[in-house]
């Protein structure tokens, strides 16, 4: 940590590595940036914080060449320089690593690196050569890869790192990620924040683009915030807090979640003894037993992969039990279709919700009715109401503030927080008993998720019973009245609210503590 | 939440992208001309003269689309199910087979009734012969391009067979000719020509009319809501307690049905009587249609025309300038290639607009 408040008290001092002044970029109907500054110190790791939609890639696209700005200039080590492609940007040293990785899934590893390099044996690929530098750097950086593997063998976070050594490769004193945790389990995120820090003591200037505060405070020395395409400030991370960063992120405060003390009243869902194989034919739940009640919010909390998914599917009739019994409101339902749960009462968040929540080349309004379609007040015989459809939708859209152009825009051009609420607000509209809710908050804003947690915080004081499947453990120690931990298909733990500890917490969730 | 307003720009791609394909693969075509000596604008205004030139031409080639109309409506509905039907020429055929039976044997109904329940036999039977396929898709996982195919073989043997036993014509029998084909149809049988002594009948309109019932069982209805659920995503569907396996087997049965009533209307509409090589490759050509089409029943009227005029025009093309009606078939899948392949171009160039328009907003 030395690095880290070194490089933080020096920073200003120091010529900027990069400043991007009064940046200008207009698109068709938006201005994505408008007068942003921004500036990058040697040695530091700068988070660009915002929203989605807040124009953090825009600028950095600007930075790596791939957009050209308005107005504005961009200064590097002193001097201007206007990039016409990233080939110009990487000349200067700056790499970029996207979301998306751009790396061809049939080559190796050493291939992907030289791809696009000067060979000595042209036209032949030198890889030898690169072999033997890569070599050095994976091992400067704490980077361990196998530079024989293929492509398409490695895991997302392998890849990642493969980005990374190559963008070192390439000379890249300074280096852009683009949200690089969205795809990382937290123990790749610790070992890519160790190899930040490596990085940086190396003199390597970082810009970390993200939306999760957590991980700016965990990593970053500085951070600017971007909201509406302005630059709203930039702070050192020694000098700000958690509060400050939400306020200026979305522009407004974000109350804390408080949810009020309730008498949890009668049984929603009842679980006893709950088997069912998971997708491989081994059993992925060994004997679930919970009980949901009325006017409660119960966390199901675990690494990710320890039958979760099988639990939520098992839940909305979409996966068969082996073994056990499911009660909605008293009633038996493990035999029950999904039409007829959600008939008695059930509400279903999933976890994939581009791939089983939604239709994404169906417009807003064609979402809202995936399952009403059929409810007699939007059909007459087999003709579809759309007056009635119409109204409903739009009423749905303007209740839970889903931002969209119109109701006939296709679905998959919102963005990620806008598509969750209006899952949520249909859901919500058949005013159900029980709602499972799995991983309602990946993947969205904080004003959408702050948003999603008060729906279900009200849900929960309107007397429905909540279940609540999530990997993120914060969300579950912040809306739910009891924890249950799961490990290996069994709950090993039930924890109250107040007593539980994150360590009591993470010890069940790793199968220790039970 | 106003009504977005009209995208002009999009309208005008989506109708000029169609209109540039079949440009172009003309010009392809004149190229395979030169190859073969021939000069390409005698060869083209023969074929646009065959196909438009003349009351007789155009009428000719509105009996062409007729077909076509109906057989690409039912190709529109298994398409938006994701579901593939190559099994047009068969479900023709069972239809045909209908459109002869059911006249010869009810040959004392009254026109009135003897049409309507022809029509619908004729629905029924090529319905029958999409169920089976889809039914195998929907209960097996069988795929419905391998079994519609082989339903394809089965009908044209089934077609065969009755033709040279039951339903040979009793005249040729008495000849000794020996024609596979069956006796002609009652008079009453036949659908009325619109326009005499030109070929186009009522049929034309049944089409239209049938083209424009599939538009609205897709956009209007929840059968067409859930049928193109489940073609986008299967996984959503479900989990919407949609029936997914049932729409297939729907959308199936529905294509085939259309494909029945265009092979009966084909039967008392222009032939008067089953005979061998009816179908002339409608269940194929029609898949082209609906892909020119876009896959919507609307934009398949002017589409099913467009391929009725070169199917009439090439006959012309080929008695005036002696090239080979093979060729037309050879201009008409370049057409596909290049609308199809356009029309990947704009959905690319659209997401891309559409990417950039998002990246505006930063995300």
């Amino acid at each position: 940590m030395e690095t880290k408040a070194a490089a933080s008290k020096a920073a200003p001092a120091k010529p900027g590595r990069v400043e991007m002044r009064d940046i200008v970029k207009c698109f068709p109907g938006v201005r994505a940036n408008s007068q942003v500054c921004f500036d990058v110190s040697p040695g530091e790791v700068h988070a660009l914080l915002g929203e989605n939609g807040a124009g953090k890639s825009t600028l950095m696209r600007q930075l790596y060449g791939m957009y050209q700005p308005d107005e504005g200039e961009i200064l590097i080590d002193g001097l201007p320089r206007s990039f016409r492609s990233p080939a110009d940007a990487i000349r200067a040293g700056i790499g970029m690593i996207h979301q998306h990785f751009m790396l061809v899934p049939t080559l190796t590893v050493a291939q992907n690196i030289a791809l696009g390099e000067r060979s000595g044996r042209w036209p032949l690929a030198d890889t030898k050569r690169v072999v033997a530098r890569v070599r050095d750097l994976a091992e400067e950086y704490g980077l361990a890869v196998d530079l024989d593997a293929y492509v398409w063998q490695l895991s997302v976070g392998e890849q990642q790192r493969v980005e990374i050594v190559k963008a070192l490769y390439k000379g890249a004193g300074l280096i852009i990620l683009d949200e690089p945790t969205a795809v990382l389990t937290p123990q790749e995120v610790d070992d890519l924040f160790v190899t930040f820090r490596r990085m940086v003591a190396e003199g390597h200037s970082l810009i970390f683009i993200s939306h999760k505060l957590g991980e700016v405070m965990a990593i970053a020395d500085r951070v600017t915030v971007l909201r509406d395409g302005q630059a709203v400030g930039s702070r050192m991370i020694s000098e700000t807090n958690r509060d400050e960063l939400v306020h200026m992120m979305v522009g407004r405060e974000i109350k804390q979640l408080e949810p009020r003390a309730l008498e949890a009243g009668a049984s929603r869902l009842r679980i006893q003894g709950l088997r069912a194989l998971g997708d491989r034919g081994t059993e992925a739940l060994c004997g679930i037993d919970l009980e949901v009640r009325s006017g409660e919010i119960v966390g199901i909390a675990g690494v990710s992969g320890n039958g979760q998914r099988e639990l939520a599917e098992c839940l909305a009739g979409m996966r068969a039990a082996s073994a056990g019994t499911v009660c909605l409101n008293g009633r038996d339902i493990g035999a029950a279709s999904l039409n007829e749960r959600v008939d008695a009462g059930m509400a279903y968040v999933p976890e994939e919700r581009m791939r089983d929540g939604a239709i994404g080349e169906f417009s807003v309004k064609e979402n809202v009715f995936l399952h009403d379609h059929a409810a007699r007040r939007f059909r007459r015989g087999i003709f579809m109401k759309a007056r009635a459809m119409n109204e409903h939708a739009a009423e749905l859209v303007r209740e839970f503030s889903v931002k969209t152009p119109s109701l006939d825009t296709p679905l998959k051009t919102l963005s990620g927080g806008n598509i969750q609420k209006l899952i949520l607000a249909r859901e919500l509209s058949r005013s159900p008993a029980l709602i499972v809710a799995a991983q309602p908050t990946r993947g969205v804003d904080v004003g959408s998720t702050w948003y999603i947690h008060q729906c279900l915080l009200q849900q929960r004081e309107a007397g429905t019973g909540v279940l609540l499947i999530s990997e993120d453990l914060d969300e579950i120690r912040a809306l739910s009245d009891r924890i249950a931990v799961i490990y290996e298909g069994v709950i090993v733990g039930i924890v109250e609210r107040d007593s539980a500890s994150v360590q009591e917490i993470g010890l069940m969730m790793s199968g220790v503590g039970a | 939440m106003k009504r977005p307003e009209l995208d002009w720009g999009k309208i005008a791609l989506n109708v000029l992208l169609p209109v540039a394909g079949v440009i172009a693969a003309l010009c392809v075509g004149a190229v395979m001309l030169l190859a073969l000596k021939v000069n390409p604008i005698t060869a083209y205004s023969a074929l646009f003269n065959g196909a438009m030139g003349s009351t007789f031409g155009l009428t000719q080639t509105l009996v062409k689309a007729t077909p076509l109309l109906l057989v690409g409506s039912g190709i529109c509905i298994a398409f938006r199910a994701n579901v593939i039907n190559i099994g047009g020429e068969g479900q023709i055929i069972v239809g045909a087979l209908m459109g002869a039976w059911v006249p010869l044997t009810f040959h004392y109904w009254p026109g009135w009734a003897l049409i309507p329940a022809t029509c619908v036999m004729g629905f029924l039977a090529g319905a029958a012969w999409g169920f089976i396929p889809g039914i195998l898709k929907a209960r097996l996982r069988v795929n419905e391009i391998l079994s519609t195919i082989m339903m394809n073989a089965i009908a044209l043997q089934l077609m065969n067979l009755l033709l040279q036993g039951p339903l040979m014509d009793p005249e040729g029998i008495a000849r000794g000719t020996f024609l596979a084909q069956s006796a002609q149809l009652p008079k009453q049988a036949w659908l009325a020509r619109l326009l005499p002594p030109t070929l186009l009948h009522s049929g034309a309109i049944i089409a239209v009319v049938l083209a424009l019932l599939a538009y609205i069982l897709l956009w209007k209805t929840t059968i067409g809501y859930s049928i193109r659920a489940v073609g986008l995503n299967p996984s959503a569907s479900r989990y919407s307690g949609i029936r997914v396996p049932f729409y297939e087997a729907l959308s199936l049965t529905l294509a085939g049905g259309f494909s029945g009533l265009a092979g009966a209307i084909e039967v008392i509409g222009v032939q008067h009587r089953l005979m061998d090589g009816l179908t002339s490759g409608y269940g194929f050509t029609g898949i082209v249609a609906a892909l020119l089409g876009g896959l919507h029943p609307l934009g398949l009227i002017p589409a099913s025309v467009v391929f009725g005029g070169l199917l009439v025009g090439a006959d012309k093309m080929q008695r005036a300038v002696q090239v080979p009606s093979s060729l037309v078939t050879a201009i008409l899948g370049i057409i596909v290639l290049f609308v199809s392949g356009a029309a990947l171009w704009s959905r690319r160039w659209s997401a891309k607009r559409l990417a950039r328009q998002r990246l505006g907003g930063g995300a």
